[in-house]
């Protein structure tokens, strides 16, 4: 693994301000021309306990987080205890001078001398941070500026004050820490985690409702929508339970809104009745699941992969659907997109898959090209013979024409109970079975829309790492790692799971060494759908399901 | 006034003497005094014999869950101002699996009416003890009687302060027919319970039984009055009051959201432009 990244670790107690440290750091070095890979590591509470804000850095691509810390900032005596054991020879420490560094090179910064106040603590450990990793301090002069500026001009003096007396101090410092390397990239980036990148993704493809109840990791995509989505007229309601909020969303959805509910496992537990309404009465709508460590309420605040069992089941009867799975933002935002669109064309529940990982994990990302985004189904609102119009028409796509209600003379009648073509409850057993046929035959359409898995590395490669969702760039630095290592190694990622199309990757498969299933799940999840589907099986695999995100070293040690 | 034919005459799966019958003709009568074209009506429905009501109206309808007749009314009715939405279900469905929705629409307060056939018994599936199934009243399935206190939509909705709250009997098919009507009129959310007969599986709530404990509310009482409503609220017994129980001025749900972002949701598209805009903030 190439070594012109830079690791760093802010620890302390949920409260202290980590998260702002982190978030200022990580989008100046985004504004500078960095890459970034930012891991958030929090326990489920809002005061004390032990969090971390990890930010990984380089001057060329990267991909994946990283255990390995070179500049620590512990806010507390427990970060160093907690993460000595992670720092490489190169580390320094940086903490208070009434915390011990417990022998480590480093730092200790007189916080109590540099700062007026406690509250500046924060901007003056931005200032240290820049002088060590001779960083312009102009870039976080001008966050400073950006940010502080609500609160008038006293306020923005006081910070860059601290901040550069923070940075003067540690540049009279004999520690040192050599430099990064000056950023390459000139081109403007934005500074975007995984949820904010789905929330876009939807907007721009029109989504304009949003019902949901709040639950780690997916309640960030709800907060971009009350941000970002309300100035775009998005309407947005909190449900009094996820039950509500997708039947709350179907019933937008016959009515002409396009609608995303986000959720997490357990709140998507509760919404399966309505995945299976929307399957019975072919009502679009988008599911973001953000996934986290089950079963029941598990392990709130940190990542897994394990619900990717759950959203290809959920739901009683047979009913076609399609299942995304982003590894990055860039691709949380195509893929939502295409999710939203999928959704209306195919008149079915769609969804998102992504996790805690992704959903908290910043990254300087190319700016959408809304330009180029390419058309999103609709609704019809009228149509021809309104007393002729029939909601379930037969159609050879299994596709009827799906018309809102309200603004023509026709009649929009759906149902839960198996009904006839328009729309009324009916318990005739032929019609039963062509009702089936049809909505089956909308699989066929989905599968030929099926986004098909990204391959990068070598041609016939001795080691194949095949991954869905956030172990992407986990899986790809691990492959650099095997190449760097003189094995030649690929990667294959799903950024689709379902349905799955065997031509697109079983011939990958079999030309392959070794191939490797890398997942974030204890099951091995998307290795069994593989197997169910196309017979094909695993012989191996790397799990993980500690509530952390997959690494390269966590791969290459399994190997 | 729009015929009332408009409507449509439909075969329904309903036993002969079922209160449903005399609560569609209602909707009906309700609906043609109101002057709506069935397709600016929206009937949203949950599962049981009530919530089949939609099926024999000709009307925009969307048949959901068991329990879920709420939720996907008031979507629509946020999705689309214009539509004049009614939630229409059993006692069950309405009060029992669908009892925590029932609660958020008293307290969000979207415009819309809710038509509840309380029966006193789950039809559907043959005769079960209900919300609203008076304690101790022997079922089937309650041999020993039914051992919880009867729900009360009424006193629940009073105390919400819900804008429009009325007792109907389906035995009274103009009263019935007025009220749903004067629901339909009023801002924000209105409930209506409409005591309806089940002669298969409840033999003691009959039409017999009804017609025996019903009187109209007269001028004597105010509905803007709440000690009043919630004292009218309580009467369930030897003498049952049907009427407008509680009329209130509860700024609607649509009042207090941001207008910007009420307006048919199905013509809205998206400005990319403001979203590039949104998106500048992020770099
Ligand atoms: C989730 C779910 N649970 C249970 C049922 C079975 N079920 C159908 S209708 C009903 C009760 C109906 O009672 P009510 O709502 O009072 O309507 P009625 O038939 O009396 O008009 C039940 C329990 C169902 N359809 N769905
Ligand atoms: S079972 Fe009862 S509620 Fe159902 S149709 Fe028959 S009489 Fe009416
Ligand atoms: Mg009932």
């Amino acid at each position: 693994m190439s070594d012109t990244c830079v690791s760093i670790v802010i620890g302390g107690e949920a409260g202290q301000g980590l998260v702002t440290v982190g978030d200022f750091l990580a989008k100046a070095l985004v504004r500078a021309g960095y890459e970034i890979v930012v891991t958030q590591d929090y326990m489920s509470r809002i005061r004390g306990g032990h969090n971390t804000y990890a930010i990984r850095v380089s001057h060329e691509a990267i991909h994946g987080p990283r255990e390995s810390i070179d500049l620590l900032v512990a806010l507390n005596a427990e970060t160093v205890a907690l993460h000595r054991a992670q720092l490489t020879s190169r580390a320094l420490v940086l903490a208070d001078e009434a915390i011990d560094r417990l022998g480590h090179p480093g730092l200790s910064i007189p916080f109590k001398a540099l700062c007026p106040k406690p509250m500046f603590e924060n901007v003056a450990a931005l200032g240290v941070l820049t002088q060590l990793l001779c960083l312009e301090r102009s870039w976080l002069e001008a966050l400073i500026r950006d940010e502080f500026a609500k609160k008038g001009d006293e306020v923005v003096r006081q910070n860059l004050d601290v901040f550069s007396s923070a940075q003067d101090w540690a540049a009279g410092q004999k520690a040192v820490f050599s430099c990064m390397a000056p950023p390459v990239r000139t081109a403007k980036r934005l500074f975007m985690n995984g949820n904010e990148a789905i929330a876009f993704g939807a907007l721009a493809a029109g989504a304009n409702f949003c019902s949901y109840y709040p639950m780690t990791p997916a309640t960030s995509v709800a907060a971009t929508f009350v941000s970002q989505g309300t100035k775009m007229g998005m309407l947005i309601e909190q449900a009094e339970d996820e039950i509500a909020a997708i039947n709350m969303a179907l019933g937008a959805s016959y009515a002409g809104a396009r609608v995303v509910v986000p959720t997490s496992g357990g709140g998507f537990a509760l919404m399966v009745e309505g995945v299976s309404l929307a399957g019975m009465t072919e009502t679009p709508v988008v599911v973001v699941l953000a996934q986290r460590p089950g079963p029941a309420t598990g392990l709130p605040t940190r990542t897994e992969q394990g619900d990717l069992n759950m959203v290809l089941y959920a739901g009683h009867g047979d009913f076609p659907r399609a299942v995304f799975t982003p590894g990055t933002p860039e691709q949380c935002f195509e893929l939502t997109y295409r999710a939203m669109d999928q959704a209306e064309k195919w008149q079915s529940p769609v969804f998102v898959l992504t996790d805690q990982f992704l959903a908290d994990s910043y990254r300087a990302v190319v700016p959408f090209d809304l330009e180029a985004l390419p058309p999103v189904s609709g609704p019809g609102l009228t149509c021809e013979d309104p007393a002729g119009y029939k909601r379930y028409a037969l159609t050879p796509s299994g596709v009827s024409p799906r018309l809102v209600p309200g603004f023509g003379e026709h009649l929009v009648v759906v149902d839960s109970d198996e009904h006839t073509e328009d729309g009324h409850i009916t318990e005739d057993l032929t019609v039963r079975v062509q009702m089936v046929d049809k909505r089956m035959r909308k699989f066929d359409g989905l599968a030929a829309d099926v986004v098909p898995p990204t391959y990068s590395g070598d041609e016939a490669p001795s080691t194949l790492l095949v991954c869905w969702g956030s172990a992407m760039g986990a899986a790809l630095e691990a492959a650099q790692g095997l190449r760097a290592g003189g094995k030649s190694a690929a990667v294959l990622h799903f950024g689709q799971v379902y349905p799955l199309i065997p031509k697109q990757f079983l011939p990958i498969l079999e030309r392959a060494g070794r191939v490797v299933m890398v997942e974030g799940n204890q099951s091995c999840q998307l290795a069994r759908l593989i197997r169910q589907e196309c017979g094909y099986h695993f012989k191996e695999a790397v799990t993980r399901y500690d509530g952390l995100p997959i690494t390269a070293r966590y791969i290459l040690d399994r190997l | 006034m729009i015929p009332l034919e408009q409507y449509g005459e439909f075969e329904t799966a309903w036993c002969p003497g079922c209160g449903n019958h005399a609560i569609l003709k209602a909707v009906k009568k309700a609906l043609s005094t109101l002057d709506l074209p069935p397709h600016k009506v929206l009937f949203a429905s949950g599962i049981g014999q009530a919530a089949k009501a939609p099926h024999y109206l000709r009307c925009n309808a969307f048949n959901g869950l068991h329990g879920r007749s709420l939720p996907p009314a008031q979507g629509a009715a946020l999705a689309n101002t214009e539509l004049t939405v009614f939630a229409e279900s059993g006692d069950g469905c309405s009060y029992g699996e669908g009892g925590n929705h029932f609660l958020a629409a008293l307290r969000r307060n979207v415009t819309m009416t809710y038509l509840v056939h309380d029966n006193q018994i789950y039809g559907l599936t043959k005769g079960q003890a209900s919300p609203t199934t008076a304690q101790g009243q022997k079922t089937k399935f309650q041999p020993d009687g039914a051992p919880s206190m009867p729900f009360n939509p009424l006193a629940v909705a009073v105390s919400m302060n819900a804008p429009f709250v009325a007792r109907a009997f389906a035995g009274e098919i103009d009263h019935l027919a007025d009220i749903i009507a004067q629901a339909a009129r009023h801002p924000g959310f209105a409930l209506v319970d409409i005591l309806q007969p089940c002669v298969s599986f409840n033999k003691v709530n009959t039409y017999a039984w009804y017609r025996e404990r019903c009187y109209k509310l007269g001028a004597d009482h105010n509905p803007t009055d709440w000690e009043a409503a919630m004292r009218k609220a309580q009467e369930f017994g030897d003498r049952i009051p049907i009427g407008v129980i509680y009329k209130g001025d509860r700024a609607p749900f649509e009042t207090r959201i941001n207008p910007a972002v009420l307006r048919p949701l199905a013509t809205s598209r998206p400005d990319l432009a403001r979203l590039g805009g949104l998106l500048q903030g992020y770099a």
